[in-house]
Order: C-alpha cells, then structure tokens, then sequence
C-alpha cells in the first residue's frame, strides 16, 4: 500500500481577535521557479544558496519606469547607479537599455569605463574623489557633481594648471517636507550656501554649470517630496538663467524611489504602500513643466533609480539547515541564507518561501542564517510552512546592494547566476574559494 | 505521559483546555498523534503506526515527536509528571 505524505505533526494556540507581530495567514505562498527554471534545478546546478537575477525582469522594470517618464516628460536620461548593484552583467543590460553611468568612486568610474561607457555618459557623485579622480573625469568630460566646498577648490586649482575646462553640477540637499532631512551631501538650498557655490562655479575660468543634482534621500514613499525637489531645483535655475544668462542642460534628481519590499516596523506590506513609477514621475515632470523655466530651455531630466529598478529581479534561493524549538516555544528555523549575504535583512522584512507546497499549515517562526552570530536573524517573527532539513528556500526581491554591500564573514560567497531573455542561465560572478582569499594574504616571513 | 482528562479533542483537530479556556488547532498527523497518546500508547508503539501509514523514517520523525511532545508539555496538555 502506498503510504501518504507525510507532515511534522504541530499543535498551535488559537488566540482568536487578537492581531499578532507575524501578520495574517494568508496561506502558504510557493515560489517554484525563476523565469520558467526550477529553483531546485538551479541549486543542483549552483549550490546552495546561489543569488539569481532575471534579465527578463532588470528589462521589464526599466522600460516599465523608462515609459512613465518619457510619456510625461521629452527629454529624460536614466544613468544606472551602480553602488545598487555593479556586477558588470547588470550595468550592461542597463547601458544596453540606453542608461548612462552614475558612479559614487574611482572604482566605479573605472568600473563603467570598463563596461564601455563613454566619458560624457557618467556621472560622478559622492564626496570622496581624489584629485586623480577628478582629473580623469575632466579629461572624460564626465559630469562631476559637487558635493563640498573642499571639492570645488580642488577642481578650480586642478583646471587652472590644464586648459581643460570640467562639466560641472552640484548637489543640492534641502527640506521637501519629509523626514529624515539628508544634510551630509551637497549644499543646503534653505541656507543660501548651494546659491553661493553656483555663484563661484559661474565666475571660475575653467567650470562649465551643466546640472543641478539632488538625492533627497533613499526609499521615499511620499512622491510630493520629490515635485518640492524640482521645484526648488527649478528655481534655482531660472535664478542662473537671470543672473547669467546661462542655461542648465540638467536637473538630475537622484534615485531614493521604494522598491516593494517592506520596511521593519511597517504596518502595511509594501506591495501596498509603494508608490508606482507613474506616481513619482507625475510628481517630478509636473513641478518641471509648471516651473518658471521657459519651455525651449527645459532641461533634461536625470534619474539615478537603483533600487526600484533592480530589486524584484533578484532572488535568493537556498535551503534549510535545521528545525529548532526555542525555550519560548517558538520554532526556529535555520537556513544557509545569512545576513552576511542579505544585507538588506537589517530593514527589511524579507519574504520567504518553500519551493514547493509541503503542508498547507505554518508555525510562528524565526528565521534564522546559518553564521554563529546572535545578530543573524534573517526574519524574527514569520508564519512559516513545516519545512524539513534539506526543503529549498527562496527570497524574492534582494536584487538592490545585496550583491554589492554582502559581507565575506564565516562563510564565503556563493554564485551569481543571470537567467537570459531566452531562459538559459549563466554564472556572472563565481562563487569564491579559499583560494580567493589566500591570494590576498601575505605572510610575515618569521610567520611562515 | 497522559494527556489530561480535562482535555477535549474533537475530529477536526480542535483541542480545548477546560481549566483554563485555551483552545488550540493541530494538523492531521498531530491529531492522530494526540489520539493516540490518549489512548496510552507508547513511543515506540506510535512511531510505529506513524512511520507504517506515513511516508516518512523513523529518524526524521523521530525528531518531529520530540519536538511536538515539548509542544504539548508547553501547553500544559500531560498531567503533572513527577521526575
């Protein structure tokens, strides 16, 4: 006789009427495959944990975003921003889609000079520049973005020793009505320095004002902030324009738009709280147009999206270590996903899935990686479907800085796999060996 | 190991403490499990029956009826045991 499947036998508490940390139970969710190819298929494949990115969707959500600005808008540049995620794979599908660069240091820069981009198609932000930096990026005529005082001295002493004139902006930080205010880059609007430092570019010899930047800060779900940002960008340059007859070809308005992932502490998940591309692009083209700038001299309007763009293309899969039972009677379930590779487990509730349906019943339950770390939790309170040791595991939505701000600590870091439009998988970044890192080590002679 | 006689469990897997009012739902195989204690069977004699009717080894199941004996401890389910 064949026997029947079989499930952990559980008992739960019923506490009826009374809303909990772990949310409601909804069922248990299954995410069996990426882009048609089995999540099991791809671990016997890769190993476990493997990241996984989808060409199909990194394409998907740029034109998705692309169109909702372009439809409002006629001039609009996207310039990738790399810090989210520069696997080379990734910043080329970006350029392929007619995305610029925009990088944060001499690595970056060099990174897409690598990757093929053109001088004149980067942008360079971020207050650590070396004066071998800025040399090279006038020498490129990239777009580079001021972002202190001590910067723009730097550039007026290194222009003045070249004839090369530098394409300039400056970044610009201001009150939009939310909080937190971001004040550590750039120069503040409301106190006047950002007008006084576009007063100094204008009168140094070798500066060129091309734009005026600002990032008004990360996973912004108000999208009226971002039409008070270009409003006062506007304003000042119409306030250029009428002092110096001069135009501003650019207004670049950074990146910060929410991904749909959900904030620790949100009451709502935030599939449904993120505001859509075409609720941020309203908001922006709206205080563009309706601004004073006259409509010939209408600048062209920059977007350094990162994380909205590439976080629903990334997946974690992975599998589970072991079941526990904690002294509180929590089940605790450790898995080889840890914070070292998931980053973004610090302000995200991450969701996570079996791969395949096992038991239609879930405990309250904390997840847990697998470094011998008290820090490692990956989720602290889910419902949770009765996995066994071995049951494969997928995180959704971890294509933004996890693959750039991971951590090699206790364990090493596993494959990057790029499944293509036509559905066939490639390794984008090798997983590392201990080979990596010896390579980097160097002993003592009195040590070896 | 006896489930209290105060404990009342129906078909469906509801469990309801009558000391103390606290209800609670179990799954398939942890109803027959807590049938079966009911019906003062031993380890041995319940891994038995489970590991015949259910696709799954004694090992695995093991560590499964452990950890949902601590679960009915927790929940004050056995009469007091004296150690």
């Amino acid at each position: 006789m064949e026997k029947l499947k079989y499930e952990r036998p559980i008992i739960n508490k019923l506490q009826a009427g009374m809303p909990d940390k772990f949310g409601m139970n909804i069922g248990v969710k299954v995410i069996s495959n990426i882009d048609g190819i089995p999540v099991s298929e791809i671990i016997d494949t890769y190993g476990s944990p493997t990241f996984v990115l989808s060409e199909q969707t990194i394409r998907d959500t740029f034109q998705e975003a692309n169109e909702a600005f372009t439809t409002r808008y006629p001039k609009v540049q996207f310039a990738w921003s790399y810090k989210t995620n520069y696997l080379n794979a990734v910043c080329k599908i970006y350029h392929d889609e007619g995305s610029w660069a925009e990088v944060v240091s001499g690595f970056e820069y060099d990174k897409a000079i690598g990757n093929g981009v053109k001088g004149s198609n980067i942008i360079f932000n971020g207050p650590d520049k070396s004066d071998k930096d800025l040399e090279k990026a006038i020498e490129n005529d990239s777009f580079i973005h001021i972002d202190h005082f001590d910067e723009l001295y730097s550039l007026i002493k290194i222009t003045s020793k070249s004839n090369k004139k530098a394409k300039v902006a400056i970044r610009v930080n201001m009150d939009t009505g939310i909080y937190p205010q971001w004040d550590r880059f750039g120069f503040n609007y409301e106190n006047g320095d950002a007008w006084k430092v576009l007063n100094k570019i204008m009168l140094a010899d070798h500066l060129e004002l091309v734009g005026l930047h600002t990032h008004i800060g990360t996973y912004i779900l108000t999208p009226n902030a971002y039409g008070v940002a270009a409003s006062k960008l506007s304003e000042l340059a119409v306030r250029v324009y009428r002092k110096f007859n001069h135009i501003v070809s650019y207004i670049d308005m950074g990146g910060g738009f929410a991904s749909d992932n959900t904030l620790k502490g949100a009451y709502l998940p935030g599939k449904d709280t993120c505001p859509s591309f075409d609720d941020y692009a309203e908001s922006i083209t709206n205080a563009l147009i309706n601004s004073e700038i006259p409509p010939e001299n209408l600048p062209t309007l920059i977007l350094e999206t990162g994380r909205a763009l590439i976080d629903d293309a990334g997946y974690l899969v992975g599998t589970v270590l072991a079941n526990k039972r904690l002294v509180s009677s929590r089940r605790a379930t450790i898995i080889d996903i840890g914070i070292n590779l998931l980053f973004t487990s610090f302000w995200y509730e991450h969701e996570i899935y079996p791969v395949k349906q096992v038991s239609e019943q879930t405990e309250d339950t904390t997840i847990y990686g697998p470094l011998c770390m008290n820090i490692d939790v990956v989720r602290s309170a889910v419902k949770f479907p009765l996995l066994q040791k071995g049951d494969h595991v997928i995180i959704p939505r971890v294509g933004a800085y996890n693959m750039t701000q991971w951590m090699q600590f206790i364990t090493l870091r596993p494959n990057i796999v790029l499944i293509d439009t036509d559905k066939k998988m490639h390794i984008i970044r090798e997983k590392e060996t201990n080979e990596t890192f010896n390579t980097q080590e160097r002993l003592p002679k009195h040590l070896s | 190991m006896k489930i209290r006689n105060n404990i009342a469990i129906s078909d469906n897997g509801f469990v309801f403490d009558s000391n103390n009012g606290e209800s609670f739902t179990l799954n398939k195989i942890g109803l027959e499990i807590l049938q079966l204690l009911k019906d003062q069977l031993t380890e041995d004699e319940i891994t038995a029956k489970i590991t015949e009717k259910y696709d799954v080894d004694t090992t695995t199941f093991e560590q499964n009826y452990f950890d949902f004996i601590g679960m009915l401890r927790h929940h004050n389910l056995f009469e007091k045991e004296t150690f």
